[in-house]
């Protein structure tokens, strides 16, 4: 009668653990973000300050539900464009020659197909036909987390379609995610783990972003940015998306 | 009913507390930001144990180290990246799935070449991501796994060879088969205990037919043996279901360890390197029958040579008659193994050998010294120059600033390289000071030019002057009167710290010597068990004899001095004793007796002579070689009198070596066979250090007492570095309950040295430099997700300095300030001046660090020194500080100059684009502020060669840079060169003054006749402000 008694009192702490699925905690941090407010976003506008060793570099990032993005540096007064994309080209400032240049056409196809993540892959993986899965559980930072295993579309890395995986880490007091990974696919760092860690968390117009993100390479170097503002539903100049003709 | 519930709900809630209160201090969740720095080297590399090619995409490449993990590259093997750091890092084999060569990948884990050194696994694992991710698949007492074969049309049925324990009898051997995708494991053939599946290979062309070659085998500490009437070659043609010996025209009597590999475009033909009894029948043979029959083709030196550590044999992918061999150089036949020649020059000791599926020429090779590769076949080898694999067997540090690691390493010499070095730890940083394989290697305590060095059994142990090169072979030697001298294979030897010139060595005695090697005297009596059963080496290897000095046993493998006594020392011995001496070695006790449950002949690894304590001591036995893999670490305080364990549940392999902290007893490290453990108190609980630190063998490890780093000797990963661990030592339990606490540090040091940095190429590997900054330490008792939180750096005055990202993770956060101030503001111009953007760094002093958390604010205040080894004077640095303010002001007014300047040109344009056609005025005004922002900043070109003539704030940028980043003063070329800049300034104002006296006057009339608005001028101040 005991051992039935605490096999049930286990069993039930254990369903308690359990209980979550992938689905339960994607809506859980769905609801803690904001949840159907974020129907309403047609963009965000970040700004930031990056510490270039001592030189304040102004750095303004816009993501727009469209698809529509960049990121824009400031650097002694010369904008300089990254990543922009305008729902058709993607493409990016040389820091040389200061002229914008078109962006592979790999890169300009990945950008397309990740183009209705909005405000996150996370949050519209179902509509996107994304697979998501509950891998279990670790501690990042110390936190206890959820990791998840986002599998998206494939993407193209030099011509080839390759798995398009995503790994986040849902704080299990928070439900927000303070982690997320993917394999580097290309360039010096193929193979290797990019992490991309989220702190800082506010409100702002009703939803909760995370102000502070730090990029990098798994047990490498990293790049903090800390956002100062952050604006909903921005107005932004269309053309600033748009691939400069010369 | 309810009362039952109560009691099992207060068992509960007492276990939870019991928890807590036996593990009062979880490192694992608050080591944060102390992270392992890997210095490698990778210039030797280490031993590659097996290779596996992608079969259908040549830039994916596998391999499993001996002892440092599975490594993959994506660029066919120019470059590789570890993959399987969190688990076991001695690999047996890795094996793709053929019907998800992309994804699925399986690992069997324990080397199966089975030298003394080798480590051992801990099952089969496998990813179905390419490496992201790893599942255990069971099979966790297996040992050492030889062989994986996957079911080319059914991936869910695996057929697993198993090797099996090396130093014991296990049942856990043999061939093993799942059908459900590794959930469940068959033993479908098994031989005995003491027989495991050396090769298991599967026809391509027919799954249901297998070859397993069974190896009859024993290791112990004193002796090998290879062969026995077990050894056999099975086939089965039905999955496994029947085993048939093949032995048609094989060696008859006891057979050693067999080769065996199948044609892969002719599954007919295939080939065994047999180890058998007489000498002439050892060697190759090949049936062209699938088994049935075998001939003998060859006995040459290439194939027949140590079966033990190279019995592995690769057909080319397209021609039958191609076969490459591993031996002590590597031996490659091209008439169906009639003949061999030895492949390309390479480091010796080849232990696989694959070609690339889609291009026979494509050849790569695993060796005791790395991975190598070929494009030819095999005639001309380059090694892979970024696999940090490197099998530390000890490491000492020295003095030096940066100071250096010195060890030896298995088959791969023995080095000494520094800490740190500009542009990251190279190649070319380390220095040979041994031969053969190298064990420990230390420098003498205060002439740092000598360093002592020594091979395998104390063949030679060597003084080498660095300095003039000069190399003295010091050992002690026989005397008369003395027995036979037993070294070990790794023997001891080891400085003191009472007598910079003394020198201890162990054979079966303990010897020192006071003149560095030149005169020894034996201290103590024979301190092993001199059990002569344990002496007969000349018997050693089975079939094939193997006296290699590997195994000499009854020796002396740890001396110890106490730090605080010279009289006090401790010896222990590889056949368990542990014996200590109070009076400088006139009279010695073995106290063994006095520990409790440790199983007799257990190898004393390691004594750890307290820096707290006289009579404390650490011991680690181990008692691997017998097939023991639990671990044994006992404390005693009253000279091993009695002795405590300090081991529990936590750790779950043995031990080889334990540092005790130089300033908190009870903070301890203790070197596993699966990576590092720590404790926070005195060994209560432990807890596994994981960042960035792999589940490596672990040696040897020392502490730096200056700089408060652990450095770590891993046997498969190099040299691994805990840079500054003292925030562990202030790591209490009051301070795990505090929102932020901040560590106390010592000032930092404003380092002046400069380079121009490293030389390696891009797929060298570089070991990674400490931190040069100040490193900001505090504790966060939680993570930290929601609100704000920054980190500010704030002068005596409270003036803001510096902002830096703050550190959020739960644990101890390091934040990094390079004790730079930030740049001015810098004037716009067509391209960007980066020179100009120079942020100076502070002068020493106190400085505030302010954290906001939330509505919190924590403060610390700091301090920063400038370098003690600094050739400046301090008269000569305020000269630099002054300066270098003044360019930073000059910097600041150019930008603000040119901004006014702007702002009229934007008015003008403005004008322009309101009242259209010519306008005198206006396009008077319009050019003389052209040709006068011409002076003051490039307006045309770009950031590289097509940039325009530099100006005034090119140049300033140049200058102030330029005497910024240096610590002295400022030459009186660069003073003749600033006046001359701050002269063409002046004459640019006045020229503005007379545009603003002629043109600008003018101007304004028009705006104001116009109605158009003046420009919108900010004041300096307010301009400093803009973004």
């Amino acid at each position: 009668m005991k051992k039935t008694l605490l096999f049930i009192v286990l069993t039930g702490l254990s369903l308690v653990s359990n209980a979550q699925n992938a689905d339960e905690i994607v809506a859980k941090y769905y609801e803690t973000i904001g949840g159907t407010k974020w129907e309403a976003v047609t963009g965000i506008l970040m700004t930031a300050n990056v510490d270039g060793g001592g030189m304040k570099i102004p750095l303004e990032i816009v993501k727009m539900s469209d698809g529509r993005g960049y990121l824009k540096l400031n650097i002694q007064g010369q904008e300089i464009i990254q990543n922009a994309f305008d729902g058709t080209t993607s493409w990016s400032t040389n820091f040389m020659t200061q002229q914008a240049e078109k962006s592979t056409s790999d890169d300009n196809e990945n950008a397309k197909r990740s183009s209705k993540e909005f405000p996150d892959a996370l949050v519209t993986y179902k509509k996107l036909g994304y697979k998501l899965s509950l891998e279990g559980e670790e501690k990042i930072d110390g936190a206890a987390c959820w990791k998840l295993k986002l599998e998206k579309n494939t993407m193209l890395v030099e011509g080839e379609e390759v798995p398009n995986i995503e790994y986040y880490y849902i704080d299990k007091d928070s439900n927000v995610p303070i982690m997320m990974e993917s394999e580097i696919n290309s360039g010096d760092m193929k193979g290797k783990m990019g992490q991309t860690k989220f702190s800082d968390y506010q409100e702002v117009s009703g939803l909760i972003y995370p102000f502070s993100i730090l990029q990098g390479i798994k047990d490498g170097a990293s790049q903090p940015i800390t956002f100062d503002k952050v604006v909903i539903n921005p107005t932004v100049d269309a053309k600033t998306f748009m691939f400069p003709e010369n | 009913m309810k009362k039952q519930l109560v009691v099992c709900l207060s068992m509960l809630c007492s276990f939870a507390f019991l928890a807590q209160t036996n593990n009062l201090i979880n490192g694992a969740d608050y080591f944060g930001d102390v992270k392992a720095r890997h210095i490698g080297p990778a210039l030797m590399s280490g031993r590659v144990s097996d290779i596996e090619n992608h079969p259908t995409n040549s830039n994916i490449v596998y391999i499993g180290a001996a002892g440092g993990g599975v490594w993959k590259s994506n660029d066919g093997g120019v470059k590789f990246n570890p993959i399987f750091d969190k688990y076991c890092q001695s690999i047996g084999v890795v094996s793709i799935d053929p019907s998800d060569p992309d994804n699925t990948v399986w690992v069997g884990t324990g080397e199966v070449w089975t030298r003394n050194s080798v480590s051992m696994g801990d099952g089969i694992y496998k990813t179905i991501d390419g490496g992201k991710n790893w599942t255990k698949m069971g099979l966790e007492k297996s040992d050492r796994i030889s062989s994986i074969q996957i079911d080319p049309k059914n991936p869910n049925t695996i057929y697993v060879g198993v090797l099996g324990a090396l130093w014991g009898d296990s049942q856990e051997r043999g061939v093993f088969k799942t059908t459900d995708g590794g959930k469940t494991w068959n033993k479908i053939f098994y031989i005995n205990e003491k027989t495991g599946c050396s090769e298991l290979i599967i026809d391509p062309s027919n799954s249901s037919v297998l070859y397993a070659s069974f190896w009859e085998f024993r290791r112990s500490a004193y002796s090998f043996s290879s062969g026995g009437m077990n050894s056999a070659l099975y086939k089965s043609t039905d999955g496994g279901l029947t085993w048939n010996k093949i032995h048609s025209g094989f060696p008859t009597g006891k057979l050693g360890r067999i080769a065996v590999s199948i044609a892969p475009s002719n599954s007919s033909i295939v080939y065994a390197v047999v180890e058998c009894e007489k000498a002439e029948e050892k060697g190759l043979y090949r049936s062209n029958d699938g088994g049935a029959t075998w001939k003998f083709l060859n006995g040459d030196f290439g194939l027949t040579v140590r079966p033990f550590y190279f019995s592995r044999i690769t057909i080319d992918p397209k021609n039958p008659d191609i076969i490459v061999k591993a031996g002590l150089f590597g031996s490659i036949s091209r008439d169906g193994g009639s003949t061999f020649k030895s492949l390309g020059a390479m480091h010796p000791d080849i232990h696989d050998i694959s070609f690339d599926p889609l291009n026979s020429d494509k050849v790569f090779v695993a060796t005791d010294g790395g991975l190598y590769r070929s494009l030819n076949g095999g005639t001309t080898m380059e090694r892979i120059e970024n696999l940090p694999l490197s099998q530390f067997y000890h490491v000492s540090v020295d003095n030096q600033e940066p100071y250096n690691v010195y060890g030896g390493l298995q088959d791969n010499n023995s080095w000494y390289g520094p800490s740190a070095s500009p542009g990251g730890i190279e190649a070319r940083d380390w220095e040979l000071v041994g031969q053969g394989d190298g064990f420990r290697v230390y420098p003498h305590p205060t002439k740092p030019h000598i360093v002592y060095s020594e091979m395998q059994g104390a063949e030679a142990i060597w003084r080498f002057d660095t300095k003039e090169k000069q190399l003295r072979v010091v050992k002690p030697y026989a005397v008369s009167g003395d027995p036979t001298l037993r070294f070990n294979w790794n023997t001891p030897i080891t400085t003191s710290p009472h007598n910079p010139d003394r020198l201890f060595a162990g054979s079966q005695f303990v010897h020192v010597s006071n003149d560095m090697g030149n005169t020894w005297t034996k201290i103590s009596p024979d301190l092993s068990t001199n059990d002569k059963l344990k002496q007969n080496q000349v018997e050693s290897g089975g079939l094939s004899a193997d006296n290699s000095g590997a195994e000499n046993h009854c020796t002396i493998f740890t001396i110890a001095e106490s730090p605080l006594s010279e009289k006090v020392i401790w010896a222990g011995t590889d056949d368990g004793n542990i014996q200590v001496t109070k009076d400088g070695g006139k009279t010695w006790v073995n106290v063994l007796p006095s520990i409790k449950g440790l199983p007799a002949n257990t190898w004393c690894y390691h004594i750890e002579a307290s820096v707290f304590n006289e009579g404390t001591a650490y011991a680690v036995f181990t008692g691997y070689t017998k097939g023991d893999y639990l671990p044994y670490v006992y404390k005693t305080t009253d000279f091993g009198q009695t002795w405590m364990s300090i081991i529990t549940k936590d750790i779950p392999v043995f031990a080889r070596s334990i540092q005790e902290d130089l300033k908190n007893p009870n903070l301890l490290f203790l070197g596993t066979e699966l990576g590092l453990f720590i404790t926070l108190d005195g060994g209560a609980s432990w807890s596994k250090f994981e960042n960035n630190f792999p589940s490596v063998a672990i040696h040897y490890m020392e502490m730096h007492p200056q700089k408060n780093d652990l450095v770590v000797a891993t046997h498969g990963r190099g040299v691994i570095i805990l840079d500054d661990i003292s925030p562990l030592r202030a790591v209490t339990p009051e301070i795990l309950t505090k929102t932020l606490h901040f560590f106390d540090s010592k000032p930092f040091v404003m380092s002046e040295k400069s380079s121009f940095g490293g030389t390696s190429s891009e797929v060298e590997f570089v070991g990674q430099n400490p931190s040069d900054a100040a490193q900001i330490k505090y504790f966060l008792s939680k993570r930290h997700t929601f609100g704000k939180m920054n980190m500010e750096i704030l002068d005596s005055e409270g003036k803001l300095i510096a902002t830096c990202q703050a550190g959020k993770q739960k644990g101890i956060n390091t934040v990094e300030w390079y004790f730079n101030r930030q740049a001015p503001k810098v004037a716009m111009g067509k391209t960007l001046a980066f020179a100009a953007g120079f942020a100076p760094n502070v002068k020493a002093g106190k400085y505030t660090v302010k954290i906001t958390k939330g509505n919190e604010v924590f403060t610390k205040e700091i301090e920063v020194l400038y370098d003690p080894k600094s050739t400046f004077t301090q008269s000569e640095r305020i000269e630099q500080q002054r300066v270098t303010n003044d360019l930073f002001d000059m910097t600041q007014d150019l930008a603000y100059f040119v901004f006014v300047i702007d702002r009229w040109d934007d008015c003008v344009a403005n004008y322009k684009s309101k009242v259209p056609g010519k306008n005198k005025v206006a396009d008077d005004l319009d050019k003389a502020l052209d040709a006068l922002r011409d002076k003051l900043v490039v307006t045309k070109g770009d950031n590289y060669v097509g940039a325009g003539e530099p100006q005034l704030r090119e140049k300033l940028g140049q200058i102030y840079s330029t005497i910024g980043s240096y610590y002295g003063a400022p030459t009186s070329s660069q003073l003749e060169n600033i006046a001359m800049l701050k002269n063409s300034f002046a004459e640019a104002k006045a020229q503005f003054e007379k545009i603003k006296a002629n043109n600008l006057k003018a101007f304004e009339k028009e705006l104001v006749k116009k109605s158009i608005n003046l420009p919108f001028i900010v004041p300096f101040e307010e301009f400093l402000k803009l973004e």
